[in-house]
């Protein structure tokens, strides 16, 4: 009966570690100290309303916001623990190029929208030395087959795509490198719920399936609990509740956590 | 520890902010355990704090105080205290649960939402397959059912997709929270027989059954909630 290998829990090494982060705009404007750790394949989700400082805190994590306090700990694929705001803006790039992904709200912001598809999932490959071009036309469909486009929409540009299509398109060109840990603000937003659906059914299959870190960003309650192990709850810069998704969502015990959850239509 | 399951001093109580910081303790200093290849049944009336129990035990609602500790991996695992990652790898390998409802996904077919535990432990494709049709198959769900999601489904047909779920995989630890509720004589005996191979393989049960002729065929005996101390009483329930 019992069947799996009986390997006990290993402590396993922190893919990222999250210090002491502020960054405000005004008082209860922005991030006001958060920390947390994030381990291989965890999904971490954030949720809060408007104003709550989660997207603030997403760009300080995925580099394109500096924080005014606090550090970000990426151990990388060589295993080597980066300093996130001290090495130099290139290497942050470096690493927004390989082992890291961001899919924006909008995915003109993360999308090439005058280049073809083929080309926009090429880029990553050719900016980590991809030359051939065969291997990397290939790499185009197999992505798009991925992600639920036809393949022969290879040539066109994402102008010619529904929202939908534009954001697998995006997911497409990031998760290309093979990264470790996508950071994804508000992935469904203002798509239609029959497309939502089948996008939140293809990021659930390709994140369990590649085994991947994700940090998301939502205020939908609904969409965090679908994708995410983990939640932390936004309010004012703060994070006022974390725990088990399930946990956070069917038993909350902050004030505003309880009003959020009950706050929502058939949760 | 020997047993599957040892649950000390529980206290359990829900505040509700938003409702005039009405407060109220459901679960007061609750302790027992469970060993292998029993099956014990939750007992109080409604409101005592059975569905509460059954929660806690999968770290679906978090006690104040108290420990769970579970057989996980050849240690043991305290589901109160444990981190995030480390309750979703005893929800993966050792403790099974179903809920009263089954909580449907958009366009997850019917086949892999019951095979969906034992892929994510590694089993095959063809084995996950094997396992939920021959689970399906006990349970009347319709072969043209399969491809399908269950949204569309009767509440008696969820439910049986949810069981078919909870039992594609030998977990050590499960959890029943009411599952023969919706269902027709016929399935109430498939799920019986279910529960009853798996007490016979050696899993720990804790269950709540409000059907008597259930849980007097599954039971070995009964933990009674509603007083405000706990009272454990051994029954030995004829089968």
């Amino acid at each position: 009966m019992m069947h799996a290998e009986q390997t006990p829990m290993e402590a396993a090494t922190p893919l990222l570690q999250v210090q002491g982060i502020r960054k405000l705009y005004a008082p209860g404007k922005g991030v006001d100290g958060v920390d947390f750790d994030l381990y291989p394949g965890e999904i971490l989700g954030i949720v809060g309303e408007s104003g709550s400082g989660k997207t603030t805190l997403l760009g300080c994590l995925s580099g394109s916001l500096i924080p005014d306090q606090g550090r970000v700990f990426y151990r990388n694929r060589d295993d080597r623990k980066l300093d996130l705001y001290n090495i130099s803006e290139s290497d942050r790039r470096v690493l927004l190029r390989t082992e890291w992904g961001v899919v924006h709200q909008h995915a003109r912001d993360g999308l090439r929208m005058s280049v073809s598809a083929g080309a926009n999932i090429g880029e990553r490959l050719m900016a980590v030395g991809g030359r051939h071009y065969g291997q990397l036309r290939e790499a185009g469909e197999n992505w798009l087959r991925e992600v639920e486009i036809d393949p022969v929409r290879i040539n066109d540009t994402p102008r010619t795509f529904s929202g939908g299509m534009q954001q697998r398109l995006q997911i497409a060109r990031n998760l290309v490198t093979g990264p470790r840990l996508i950071f994804m603000d508000e992935p469904t937003g203002g798509l239609d719920v029959s497309v939502q659906a089948r996008l939140l059914d293809l990021l659930r299959n390709l994140v369990m399936d590649l085994g991947l870190a994700v940090v998301l960003v939502t205020h939908d309650l609904a969409v965090a609990r679908l994708l995410s192990h983990r939640l932390m709850v936004m309010k004012q810069g703060k994070v006022v509740e974390h725990g088990l998704t399930d946990q956070v969502l069917d038993d909350p015990r902050h004030p505003y956590t309880q009003l959020l959850v009950s706050s929502v239509l058939g949760n | 520890m020997s047993a599957m399951i040892r649950v000390d001093n529980l206290c359990k109580g829900f505040t509700l902010h938003n409702q005039g910081g009405v407060s109220y303790q459901v679960l007061d200093q609750v302790s027992f355990t469970v060993g292998r290849g029993e099956c014990v049944v939750l007992d109080g009336p409604s409101g005592s704090g059975k569905s509460t129990l059954l929660r806690s035990l999968y770290a679906n609602y978090k006690p104040e105080s108290g420990r769970i500790w579970v057989r996980h991996k050849n240690s043991e695992v305290d589901l109160v205290s444990a981190l995030p990652r480390d309750v979703i790898d005893v929800r993966k390998h050792t403790i099974g649960y179903v809920s009263q409802f089954l909580r449907v996904i958009p366009r997850v077919s019917t086949l892999e939402v019951v095979m969906e535990p034992a892929r994510r432990l590694g089993i095959s494709r063809e084995e996950s397959l094997a396992r939920a049709q021959d689970l399906l198959r006990r349970l009347n769900i319709p072969e043209r059912l399969w491809s399908l999601a269950p949204s569309t489904f009767s509440g008696g047909e969820q439910q049986r997709v949810n069981i078919a779920r909870g039992f594609v995989v030998d977990y050590p630890v499960l959890l029943l929270d009411e599952p023969t509720a919706s269902l027709d004589a016929g399935n109430r005996e498939v799920v019986v027989d279910l529960i009853r191979s798996a007490r016979d393989s050696g899993s720990a049960i804790v269950g709540i059954f409000h059907d008597a002729d259930v849980r007097n065929r599954v039971a070995d005996r009964a933990i009674a909630l509603g007083a405000r101390k706990m009272h454990s009483i051994a029954e030995e329930i004829q089968s």
